[in-house]
């Protein structure tokens, strides 16, 4: 029952690293890059839900709301942070990344790497450094066994939110024009250009699903440990990276299966080995899959041309 | 005899870099310790005499993973990481029997570049057989690992010797060593090295960073270096002409993490508490931030750029709350300006209408 | 101004199986016995049987898509054949790998070029030499005598052998910048660096204009005249392969459907048919 219990927490916890993962694989898959201040998307997203509710709480609702108003409220919250999170993607990617198309990988990396740095020092002038206490959006939880198995509604909530997620983003990339023009751009983006794609625009559109995702992914991520910093993202982002080139890189269903599995690596590893060496276990395991599986799980390797 | 002459002007075209290099260290150096004698330098200025000299072995070492071989490494921070704990570890361990402070210090670089250089060789040979983000990921994994086991680790030193534990599960601190009562406790699992004498100095750094610009320079001139540029520019004519890859992209790795250890033994001798949380990914990424902004493959450049970037967070000090922002405004520029095309060329344009049709440097980059 | 270098001494890179005079030993540098590899359960080269003589120039030739390439890669064990041997001078390279190929004895160039595109023109050359002019790491980190001797012998025989294509003027430029031909020729002179006994050549006229590949194919017979060693070459300009080679072998989806002297190849129906399709159909 116990290992059950671990078992719960590591899917809940993996789906939000799934959430995360799915953006950093898309905008992989299209852009090729590594974004690295995708982390610092999901902080942000956090902090306008945070502010989105204590403003409904303090202002808008009365004394004793209804339930369906703080329902209409949070979910208003969430909608916001997702248009502000999409927005702050396309104008990151346009002003940042777009410039440097032609130059080199490494070049856009350590431009990610600046945006980052970029979203956490706004962060932490505009919001202070002091973490916030992040009102859970979704509270109680479900007893079974005569309370021997509790499963938050977060943590269901969590799981049913990447599920729908991660079938809408299949759906949406293997049917559909817009579809079609984002596989076109990640196998090849000069032909796709050449057959009349607007890549430009498609990157940005990937771009912003990813953003709006890492809000999602903020606001269940903040309801589930509900401290708020400034640096909140980062490890979650690198977890997610992980995740990403654990199920393999560009793969919509790698990136599912990669952060449900670390997630639940994550957890048996903090419950049964060592919680100290969680994250170690975690990084061990990625790289023993690598080596036996260099493309990640479900990666394709290209051969390379002689 | 003209052929004589064509070969020298060819040497010296090849090497003049290099000598520039070395001079321009060497002069620096002159002039910062000429300075310190003098009093005229602040204690913060002084104070970041040997970080800098650190972090500019760092970047160089860095280089010849990043630049030279062509593979991203995102872990650097962990050789780091080892050289300064099993250095310190050693210092503090020879305090009582090697009395002389250069020596000990010399005989801690020596282990930590030792350990950085097993560990690299450890991390090396499984990683290597990737290539280029899974590789970069890789890295970043171990250097994670490397962190979270340093974590863990607790060690004390009395006359039986070294006693060193894990800390795996939590329950253990450094009393479970079981030191005598004149034993050293060393390092106290997370909260790391504290009570270590400072015995790093300004002439050491200066001495490492010279003996890594010889190591870095000099390999990449000679046959060893040049097979790792060539696995760099076309792996597989690299192997078709003979060159063993694995053997060579080792090479690179190792030597890049023994110098990171030897400069990571030099930053822990510098300070009184060393921890682990200060060689983070945060670390491997700003030593690659002076890496590429300084030019890859340029090992001038990597100096430049990592004592620019070094002081400039010291010198927004006065605006106090937006240094970091600006820094990050700042970095973003001047990754726009040199590598955005159209900008690099508006850019070239202006330098040739006030240099007077100075060459630009375009073209290297991919 | 122009450099003046010493007349070209072409002295041959010292090889183990290289043989003094021609016509003294007949027999194969190289022996194909049903080699074959599959990708996917496709067969790319099936039953590749051929053999090449010490100093033979031999050609491959085929339509676009024919394996031709996958038999170079497979000889330099790009790719590990699924089926049958390789002997080079009587030795399985089974269980070699590239590398070891070529330290072996079989050097080849690139249909599409691959340069060290990056490092100069001599540094090409001399990364060609890298098993010919051994010393340790250390020796070149700390500069001792062995290192000295042996980058002064690189240096030498790097220019000798750009001499062979005039391209001693060449050796400073970055080989990325050089002109088609120039790149071509380039990786000629690294593959011959090396010091190979089997020069394996894929397409090495592309691209040239006819006076250019006139001029390569005297290059091509004046290094196997002058470094006695076999040479195999794919190529499409057909006046080039019927021009200087001595033997032909014919590949079409995979496998030999000829092999011959030229004059037996180019009246071969089975070969007018491959390149020019069955009357009927046309």
């Amino acid at each position: 029952m116990e290992f059950l219990s671990y078992l719960i927490t590591g899917i809940s916890l993996g789906s939000i690293y799934a959430i995360i993962a799915l953006g950093y694989t898309m905008v992989y898959g299209i852009a090729k890059m590594l974004n690295f201040a995708h982390g610092d998307v999901i902080m942000v997203g956090g902090y306008v839900a945070f502010y989105a509710t204590s403003f409904a709480s303090s202002s808008l609702l009365g004394e004793d709301p209804s339930t369906a108003a703080t329902v209409l409220a949070t979910i208003a919250a969430v909608v916001l942070a997702m248009i502000v999170c999409t927005v702050l993607g396309v104008v990151i990617e346009g002003l940042a990344y777009r410039p440097l198309r032609q130059a080199g990988s490494l070049a856009v990396l350590i431009t990610a790497i600046g945006v980052s740095y970029f979203l956490q020092n706004a962060a932490q002038l505009l919001f202070g450094a002091n973490p916030k206490n992040f009102t859970p959006v979704v509270s109680g939880q479900l007893t079974f066994f005569d309370g021997q198995l509790r499963i938050t509604n977060v943590a269901l909530l969590t799981v049913v939110a990447c599920i729908i997620i991660m079938v809408a983003l299949t759906a949406f990339t293997s049917k559909g024009k817009m579809g079609k023009a984002m596989r076109a751009c990640s196998e090849d983006r000069g032909a796709a250009q050449l057959m009349g794609i607007n890549v430009n625009a498609t990157i940005s559109l990937t771009f912003a699903i990813g953003s709006a995702l890492a809000a999602i992914a903020g606001v269940l991520m903040c309801s589930y440990s509900p401290v708020l910093k400034p640096t909140t993202g980062s490890m979650p982002g690198i977890k997610a990276f992980t995740a990403a080139v654990f199920g393999g890189i560009g793969s919509i269903p790698g990136a599912f299966l990669g952060g449900i599995l670390l997630g639940i690596i994550e957890s048996l590893a903090q419950a049964y080995i060592s919680t100290q060496l969680s994250n170690a276990i975690l990084f061990a395991v990625l790289i023993i899959v690598l080596l036996v599986k260099p493309s990640g799980l479900l990666g394709k390797m290209a051969p390379e041309k002689v | 005899m003209q052929r004589i002459g064509s070969a020298f002007r060819r040497v010296k075209k090849e090497t003049k870099v290099d000598y520039a290099t070395y001079l321009g260290v060497i002069i620096a150096f002159i002039v910062m310790s000429v300075l310190q004698a003098q009093g005229s330098l602040s204690r913060s200025v002084s104070g970041m005499l040997v970080p800098i000299c650190c972090y500019v072995c760092m970047a160089v070492s860095l280089n010849l993973t990043v630049g030279i071989l062509g593979e991203l490494s995102l872990g650097h921070a962990g050789f780091m990481s080892v050289g300064a704990f099993s250095g310190v570890i050693t210092a503090m361990s020879l305090q009582a029997s090697v009395p002389n402070e250069l020596l000990r210090m010399i005989i801690a670089l020596l282990v930590g570049a030792f350990f950085a250089a097993v560990v690299g060789f450890i991390v090396g040979v499984p990683v290597l057989r990737l290539r280029g983000d899974y590789l970069a990921i890789v890295t970043l994994a171990f250097g994670e690992i490397i962190k979270d086991l340093i974590n863990c680790l607790l060690v004390g030193w009395d006359e039986n010797g070294l006693h060193i534990a894990l800390n795996i599960d939590g329950t253990k601190s450094i009393d479970s060593l079981g030191l005598s009562e004149n034993g050293i406790e060393i390092v106290k699992g997370a909260q790391g090295i504290a009570g270590n004498s400072r015995i790093a100095t300004f002439t050491m750094g200066f001495v490492l960073v010279m003996i890594t610009l010889i190591v870095v320079l000099n390999l990449i001139r000679s046959r060893a270096g040049r097979a790792i540029m060539a696995i760099r520019d076309n792996r597989i004519a690299a192997e078709s002409v003979g060159i063993n890859i694995t053997k060579y992209k080792l090479i690179a790795f190792v030597t890049s993490a023994s110098l990171a250890g030897a400069a990571g033994a030099l930053f822990g001798l510098n300070y009184s508490s060393v921890s682990a949380a200060q060689f983070d990914f945060n670390t491997s990424i700003l030593v690659l931030v002076y890496v590429v902004l300084g030019g890859l493959g340029k090992i001038w450049g990597s100096i430049v750029a990592t004592v620019v970037l070094y002081v400039l967070p010291e010198a927004l000090r006065q605006y106090a709350d937006y240094r970091m922002l600006l820094y990050a405004i700042i970095l973003i520029l001047v990754m726009l300006l040199t590598n955005n095309p159209t900008l690099r060329s508006a850019i070239s344009t202006l330098k040739e209408k006030i240099g007077g049709g100075e060459k630009s440097e375009g073209g290297a980059g991919k | 101004m122009k450099k003046q270098y010493p007349k070209p001494k072409l002295v041959p890179v010292p090889s183990p199986n290289m043989v003094p005079e021609r016509d003294v030993d007949k027999s194969p540098i190289l022996e194909c016995r049903h080699l074959g590899i599959d990708f996917g359960g496709l067969s790319a080269v099936a039953d590749f049987d051929m053999a090449i003589g010490r100093t033979e120039i031999a050609g491959l030739i085929g339509p676009n898509g024919a394996g031709k390439t996958t038999v170079f890669n497979l000889l330099t064990k790009v790719y590990q054949p699924t089926r049958g041997t390789i002997l080079l001078d009587g030795q399985d390279t089974h269980s070699m790998t590239t590398a070891q190929v070529s330290k072996a004895g079989i050097a080849r160039t690139f249909q599409n070029i691959r340069l060290f595109s990056k490092l100069s023109v001599e540094d090409n050359v001399k990364i060609g030499l890298h098993n010919q002019t051994p010393y340790p790491m250390w020796s070149g980190i700390l500069r001792l005598p062995s290192y000295w001797k042996q980058e002064k012998v690189a240096h030498e025989r790097a220019m000798e052998l750009l001499s062979i294509f005039d391209m001693q003027d060449l050796a400073d430029h970055q080989a990325g910048s050089l002109p088609y031909g120039a790149q071509r020729r380039l990786e000629i002179v690294r593959a011959l660096a090396t010091g190979p006994s089997l020069l394996l050549l894929d397409e090495p006229a592309a691209g040239m204009n006819p006076s250019e590949t006139a001029e390569l194919m005297d290059n091509i017979v004046k290094i196997r005249d002058t470094f006695q060693i076999a040479i195999m070459l794919i190529e499409h300009d057909m006046n080039l392969v019927m021009g200087i080679c001595e033997g032909i072998c014919v590949l079409n989806f995979g496998k030999i459907i000829a092999k011959g002297t030229p004059e037996e190849i180019q009246s071969n129906p089975a070969v007018i048919e491959a390149y020019l399709g069955k009357k009927k159909e046309a």
